[in-house]
């Protein structure tokens, strides 16, 4: 079977406030999806969403892996049925080590009916995993024994949740902005990384405002979303066309959109 | 009316069979005397006094427990010795000396490490000198009084002038269910002399009551290095009552590890007095509280000398309805120059009805110190449960790191692997969820 996400007419509240208005999109296994839109449009709300975040109330619509539905599913259910984000700001764990959090995270993964207090992955077979995947980044191994994202750079934290995806090796990856806070170096590593990593084999979600990560890993679709709302797909072109001339052409185009978008925007005064 | 004396309780009579069953030298009599002397003119705490405030012993009735009993309960199994070499260990149970050895190697060099019960005996030119005499005072309140008066079994331990035990000692006291414990623990290290102590408290099972009204005193020397390790698992059913002070002499060190799991209610007084120039002491206290469980530590690090440095740091997580009290103390004595005084407390809420009190202090008369304290209190961040559970972790299991790693910055400065194990494992089992 073809593993597919599809999601359906997804509407989505927080605290009462709708951002998302009926998205709909198809990513099937193997292909890359290129997800755009201007700030506060809705991306980050739209992965956090399939992954499970408990904040965002799902009002309509519906979230299926390969047909089933997963709205039902907790955080955890979900990364072990194979769906993975790279957050745009990650979380901190102080007093957690890198090594222990990813072993008993790969752990999980791999052993989606492991019991809680079940034995983990050897540690000498992670720890060689792990040196294996870490010297691909050219990350330096001592930030296995950091605390997980505890005083990280910017552009650490990109690349440690790059490690994570190559560790938890998921079916489907949503990356949101995993190029930003990334020097130029560090931009293309990343991309690169992520090219051997995911690109055409698991289903990618690639949120970005840059060209260098979509350079690498060409999108097969891209969205643009606005308000809230799917307002435009297309192929890797579209991707190009927003990265060379911006939004105005959108918003132009689907000013209803625009409007939500920026009513959404505003400050509060 | 040959077997009858089992149980003594606590009044004249019962002191009195108590002091005939001793059999002891006088000096110790009359020392356990003027004890019971002071127990029976004191009255109990309450909440009028500022000490007692916000802990609440009017369920506590001394007249159910028992001084020193046989048991025939077996010991419960010791943690921080497991896979550990010791230089000797010592057991009790509900007050009462099962076994205790101390090997050749270190007998052979003077040190002297076992029951106090039974070495006041052998060594009363050692124990006199200090036992009640420069550390704790019976008099401190009647708690203190009482166990200065009923006091038995405990540890002592002695390391004459500049040796150094390369292996932990070890002590386990034990208590059944009901029992009681007033175990002492005297430590002597003379002027640059080394150890390592590791004491535990434990009870048969989580839910044992009965009572400890214990004591700690350390004395450290001159250029000696103590480090004391004092875990407390009774049964959440058990009143602990302890006072407990160290002393540490001219370029010394003490680090003095807590952990603090057990029992039903816990009222601890720990002073610290740095004696001598240049001396340092570290404490590192880890707290678990659940279900109905009030732990409250009272923590005095007097500075007496300058150039002296003390670092309190004690982290609690706390479950269900439970409740810590932390207050803590640095004094600076007039002339105590150049201290370096720190302390810190953090709690970690691990549910809607547990609540953390946290009240820092100083008290400084000398004027070029460096002294600072603080305190944080919170709840697990669900931003982080939510990026743990993204990345396979149950919520329980996410909680459990969590917390794991909320007293990690405490386990970083423990530096006995034995201790650090059992305690996050003692930890790591005891959180259930977050509510
Ligand atoms: N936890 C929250 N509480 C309140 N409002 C929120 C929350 N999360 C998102 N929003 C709002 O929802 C809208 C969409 O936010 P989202 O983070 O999804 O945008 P985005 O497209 O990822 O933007 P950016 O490009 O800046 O990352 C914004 O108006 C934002 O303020
Ligand atoms: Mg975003």
């Amino acid at each position: 079977m073809s593993d597919t996400l599809t999601i359906k007419n997804l509407h989505v509240e927080i605290a009462g406030k709708p951002i998302l208005q009926g998205v709909n999109l198809e990513i099937k296994k193997g292909e890359t999806h290129a997800l755009m839109g201007p700030n506060g449009s809705g991306k980050s709300t739209l992965g956090l969403v399939i992954m499970g975040h408990p904040k965002y109330e799902v009002t309509e619509g519906d979230i299926l892996l390969n047909g089933e539905s997963i709205l039902e599913m907790e955080a955890d259910e979900r990364a072990r049925a194979g769906i993975f984000m790279a957050f745009q700001r990650p979380v901190a764990v102080p007093g957690v080590k890198m090594a222990d959090f990813l072993r008993h995270a790969t752990t999980n993964v791999r052993n989606p009916e492991r019991k809680e207090g079940e034995d983990l992955i050897p540690m000498r077979e992670f720890r060689k995993e792990i040196k294996d995947k870490m010297g691909q980044l050219k990350m330096d191994a001592e930030f296995a024994r950091r605390y997980v994202n505890d005083g990280f750079s910017g552009g650490e934290m990109k690349r440690a949740e790059i490690l994570q995806l190559a560790m938890l090796q998921p079916h489907f990856a949503i990356l949101d902005e995993t190029d930003s806070g990334l020097d130029a170096d560090a931009v293309r590593l990343a991309s690169q990384s992520i090219n051997e990593i995911g690109h055409g084999k698991m289903g990618l979600l690639i949120i970005t405002h840059h060209d260098k990560l979509l350079h690498y890993n060409t999108p097969d679709f891209t969205h643009v979303i606005l308000g809230g709302r799917i307002v435009e797909t297309g192929g890797k072109e579209l991707a190009e066309e927003l990265h060379e001339q911006g939004y105005e052409r959108i918003r132009n185009d689907y000013p209803e959109a625009a409007a939500v978008n920026d009513a959404v925007e505003e400050p509060v005064a | 009316m040959s077997q009858t004396i089992t149980r003594m309780e606590f009044n004249q009579e019962g002191f009195d069979a108590f002091l005939q069953s001793r059999n002891e030298p006088q000096w110790l009599q009359s020392l356990r005397q003027t004890a019971w002397q002071s127990f029976t003119e004191g009255r109990w705490p309450n909440q009028k006094d500022e000490e007692w405030m916000r802990t609440d012993i009017r369920l506590f009735k001394l007249n159910k427990f028992n001084s020193a009993t046989e048991s025939n309960q077996p010991l419960p199994t010791a943690v921080l010795s497991a896979g550990v070499e010791l230089a000797g260990s010592c057991s009790s149970m509900d007050g009462v000396t099962l076994h205790h050895h101390l090997d050749a190697e270190w007998a052979e060099k003077g040190v002297v490490f076992g029951s106090l019960s039974e070495l006041a005996h052998q060594h009363p030119d050692l124990i006199e000198k200090y036992l009640f005499q420069k550390a704790v005072d019976p008099k401190f309140d009647r708690f203190s009084a009482l166990h200065a008066a009923f006091w038995s079994s405990g540890v002592f331990l002695y390391v004459p002038r500049g040796v150094v035990i390369d292996k932990p000692l070890h002590s386990i006291a034990g208590m059944s269910d009901g029992g009681s414990d007033f175990a002492h623990t005297l430590v002597i290290l003379e002027d640059g002399a080394e150890a390592t102590l590791l004491s535990e408290s434990a009870s048969p099972d989580v839910n044992s009551g009965g009572m400890h009204c214990g004591a700690v005193e350390l004395i450290v020397g001159n250029d000696a290095h103590l480090r004391y390790v004092n875990l407390q698992d009774w049964g959440q059913g058990v009143w602990h009552f302890a006072n407990q002070k160290a002393l540490v002499g001219r370029d010394s060190s003490l680090q003095w590890t807590v952990g603090a799991l057990g029992s039903r209610l816990s009222k601890v007084n720990q002073h610290v007095s740095l004696t001598g120039e240049g001396g340092n002491c570290q404490v590192n206290g880890v707290m678990f509280t659940e279900n109905k469980q009030h732990l409250s530590y009272h923590t005095l690090q007097q500075h007496e000398k300058p150039h002296c440095v003390s670092d309190f740091l004690y982290k609690a997580a706390l479950q269900d309805s439970s409740r810590t009290v932390w207050r803590g103390m640095i004094q600076v004595d007039e002339g105590a120059q150049k201290t370096d005084g720190y302390q810190r407390n953090d709690n970690l809420l691990l549910s809607r009805t547990a609540r953390a009190d946290s009240i820092p202090g100083l008290e400084i008369e000398a004027d070029d110190v460096r002294c600072t304290h603080g305190s944080t209190s919170g709840k697990v961040d669900e931003e982080l449960i939510f990026y743990a559970r993204s990345r396979g972790f149950s919520r329980k299991e996410a909680i459990q790191m969590i917390v794991t790693g909320f007293f990690q910055q405490v386990f970083d400065r423990v530096t006995i692997e034995s201790v650090r194990e059992a305690l996050g494992l003692a930890i790591a089992r005891r959180v259930r969820d977050y509510e």
